[in-house]
């Protein structure tokens, strides 16, 4: 199991589980669950922030955030 | 229900779910702009009447992705939907979702449910290529979630009667039915038991609120805050996790539902923002796109107002000459003339700036490029203390710190808000330029640097680069000293490529527009017809003899009337109370090169720093109009200093005043908006002491070691 921040541009995850952080909650309600599927569309020109598709919406968000969240590959 | 009574209604919902074309379809013109009670929040409420003429009283609610929130703009809707007490709880809430994403817009549906409050919901097509998109049965969905449901597309007014017929006052029959979460998870366990009868609230998901979110207890007795705090400490740290199972929950409870309403998968992606995609958020073009777009929006700011401004200017000076000359000459015609008119076209001569910039901010808001530059900058600014969404007000504030500031308001997170208000007015704005070109034209020769750049030119640009990076080591030091109250993150929804809907680009104008004559508009007019005042009257009789002095020392010489008209202009000035307070603060300015002139030029210009010219133009009895610049360097070249028997302008003066000029918080207009914007006079009096004082301490060192 990786987090979402080793993730490959362009490939398709499944998201596993959110860790504990003050934002957990602010993840999930953004759509970011458990067993949804998320992949990296666009990362910025100096690395950080990303964008990733989830649920056919994009959402940005900083590295330090997509730390907490862990996938799987399918 | 009474029929005289309007229904009280809210509208809540995920942004960019085109909740603000709905609000405006429908209320049209017929909305205001109020306040919430202690915060900066600016309360847009709108009337309208249903098919039965019954008055509805709608409150447009800051967009958000759930009851529980993460800024203050959203605690506004928790605090009205959680208080039957509160004047604006709602008979019935309007719950907006975009037709695509409705998975996550059903979830603060879902919460707002669970509050027992009438609801109606409302599946919005954003724009027509969404028809192609959505897969949803409406009427399946009403059987599903229990809700009256309607379909709208706000952008054509489809759907708005059908909507303004839900809302007739029916509500009596409505049944309440709690999620199966709040049955069958929340209403579970010795906790919930004990708050629950702690409040007293029936509703046990709302008791669940009044317990979790700590900013809604200053409304209960202490009695039961105490109780609340006892059952607290039995259950220290469970409460994020038991929010993050709500939430689990819920999107379960959503999935099932949308998955039997669902007529057919269709491809979700928008082909249109992923090409479009590929230049905006490009490594290069990207940049290249953002600086293209700032340099439009400060061309626009910067130079296409100055026609409407300077027509402005130019009919309210006629207005108050002829008002002067027109009417007997006694205190209430100058008051008319030469304090309150002019001190209205302080106010109105920032209108065309102010238009332009919202112009332009509502279209990158409307079409979604602001995400975008987000995105893009999101890693340069946040050593600052900065956000993305601080790029634009930043470049606007090199044209105007008042709009530049209003426009801060896209900036969710508060310290990041109040950081750019606090640095914006260090930005060199266009009011600086005339006092910069003038003690640059003093102090630097002509010529050029390799036959192209001109030794002036390039100490202009000087003058912007200290300014640019003065605010920004202004912001990092701001964000040192600022508390925070939580981690800075960044988690924002990257919307689609829309087409900007005209009326609320227009809307937004008017609303911005007005907002600033109200507010900011009011103290301007007051400080200007006070700076006025001072000028009008004198704490001597020389203030009054000026005429008969004046052409007394001037008699048997050879002198136009028009020359002694300035020179009496000039006699006056110094004698005025503004006179005397220049003459009292020069022991204070002294150090930093300056004499009592300047002091009345600093105090005068107060008002906007481009005063400074107009005020030494009347203290050398100059004409006050006209090419200036050349004469008023002659004349500030040749005043020499009795003690040392040079000009008083040097060049360590000069730098020292332009320093001066580029720290000091000279403008009483940003000071006026800082305080409509903050709700507080405490930021712009902060402003005030620090950049004033900064100024005069980096003055004090050039001129020392200039000098």
């Amino acid at each position: 199991m990786i987090t979402l921040n080793q993730a490959k541009k362009g490939i398709t995850y499944l998201i596993n589980s959110i860790g504990d952080s003050s934002i957990q909650s602010k993840l999930m309600e953004m759509g970011i669950i458990e067993g949804k599927e998320i992949e990296i569309t666009n990362v910025a020109p100096f690395g950080d922030p990303i964008i990733v598709r989830i649920s056919g919406y994009k959402l940005i968000l900083r590295r330090k955030e997509a730390q907490t969240i862990k996938i799987t590959s399918i | 229900m009474s029929t005289t009574k309007p229904i009280k209604a809210v509208l809540v919902g995920n942004p960019n779910t085109g909740k603000t074309s709905l609000f405006n379809q429908l209320t049209g013109l017929n909305q205001k702009v109020g306040n919430y009670p202690g915060i900066t929040i600016d309360k847009k409420i709108g009337f309208f009447k249903t098919k039965s003429e019954q008055e509805v009283k709608l409150i447009d609610l800051p967009g958000t992705y759930s009851l529980y929130p993460r800024s203050k703009d959203e605690e506004v809707v928790i605090n009205i939907l959680s208080n039957p007490l509160n004047v604006d709880y709602p008979d019935v809430v309007l719950v907006i979702s975009d037709a695509i994403n409705i998975r996550r817009n059903l979830l603060v549906f879902s919460q707002i449910k669970d509050l027992g409050i009438p609801t109606i919901l409302i599946i919005n097509m954003i724009d027509a290529f969404d028809k192609e998109r959505a897969d949803i049965d409406l009427k399946k969905l009403e059987e599903n979630i229990g809700v009256k449901v309607v379909g709208t597309d706000a952008r054509k007014g489809i759907g708005i009667a059908d909507l303004r017929e839900l809302i007739e006052p029916t509500t009596d029959g409505y049944e309440f039915q709690k999620s199966d979460y709040v049955s069958n998870q929340l209403e579970d366990g010795e906790r919930h038991q004990l708050y629950t009868k702690a409040i007293g609230i029936k509703n046990t998901y709302l008791a669940w609120h009044w317990y979790v979110q700590k900013h809604l207890r200053n409304q209960l007795s202490d009695d039961k805050k105490t109780k609340l705090e006892d059952v607290e400490k039995h259950y220290p740290t469970e409460i994020n996790q038991t929010i993050c199972e709500e939430i689990a929950a819920r999107y379960k409870a959503i999935d099932t539902v949308i998955d039997n309403c669902t007529v057919s998968a269709k491809k979700t992606e928008s082909e249109r923002s992923v090409k479009l995609d590929k230049i905006v958020l490009h490594n290069v073009f990207g940049y290249v796109s953002i600086a293209v777009v700032l340099l439009l929006v400060f061309q626009a700011i910067f130079s296409w107002s100055v026609g409407p401004m300077d027509w402005v200017d130019l009919q309210l000076s006629t207005l108050g000459s002829w008002i002067g000359k027109s009417y007997p000459d006694n205190f209430v015609t100058s008051l008319l003339s030469q304090g309150i008119i002019p001190g209205i076209a302080g106010v109105v001569i920032f209108i065309p700036q102010i238009a332009l910039l919202f112009f332009f901010i509502a279209l990158l808001e409307e079409s979604g490029y602001m995400a975008r530059v987000v995105f893009l900058m999101d890693k340069l600014l946040r050593p600052f203390g900065l956000n993305g969404k601080s790029v634009v007000p930043l470049i606007s504030g090199f044209a105007c710190a008042i709009p530049a500031i209003m426009s801060t308001r896209s900036i969710g997170n508060w310290k990041e808000r109040l950081t750019t208000i606090l640095v914006i007015p260090l930005m060199t704005c266009s009011a600086r330029i005339p006092v910069y070109t003038i003690l640059i034209a003093l102090i630097v020769p002509r010529g050029f640097l390799f036959g192209i750049f001109s030794y002036q030119a390039l100490s202009l640009m000087l003058m912007y680069l200290i300014g640019t990076v003065t605010s920004l080591i202004a912001a990092f030091w701001v964000k040192k000293m600022l508390p925070s109250s939580h981690e800075s993150y960044l988690l924002m929804e990257l919307p689609d490529y829309r087409m900007p809907r005209w009326q609320n680009v227009g809307l937004t104008i008017w609303e911005k527009t007005k907002a600033f004559i109200m507010g900011a508009g009011k103290i301007i007019l007051a400080i200007s017809v006070l700076l006025w005042l001072l000028s009008a009257f004198g704490p001597t009789d020389e203030y009054y003899h000026a005429e008969t002095i004046v052409t007394a020392k001037y008699e048997g010489q050879n002198i136009t009337e028009n020359e002694l008209n300035k020179r009496i202009n000039s006699y006056r000035l110094e004698k005025s109370f503004i006179g005397a307070i220049g003459k009292t603060i020069e022991p204070a300015i002294k150090p930093l090169g300056y004499d009592w002139k300047v002091g009345i030029a600093l105090i005068t210009s107060f008002a906007a720093r481009e005063v400074f010219v107009g005020t030494m133009a009347t203290i050398y009895s100059l004409d006050d109009d006209g090419d200036q610049v050349e004469t008023i360097k002659q004349k500030m070249n040749n005043d020499i200093d009795p003690a040392t028997g040079k000009s008083r302008f040097n060049v360590a003066s000069s730098i020292s005043l332009l320093l001066f000029y580029a720290f000091a918080m000279q403008c009483l207009s940003t000071l006026a908006i800082v305080q409509r914007e903050t709700k507080s006079w405490k930021w712009p009096l902060i402003q005030l002491v620090s950049m004033t004082g900064f100024a005069y301490l980096i003055s004090y060192i050039a001129y020392q070691l200039l000098k």
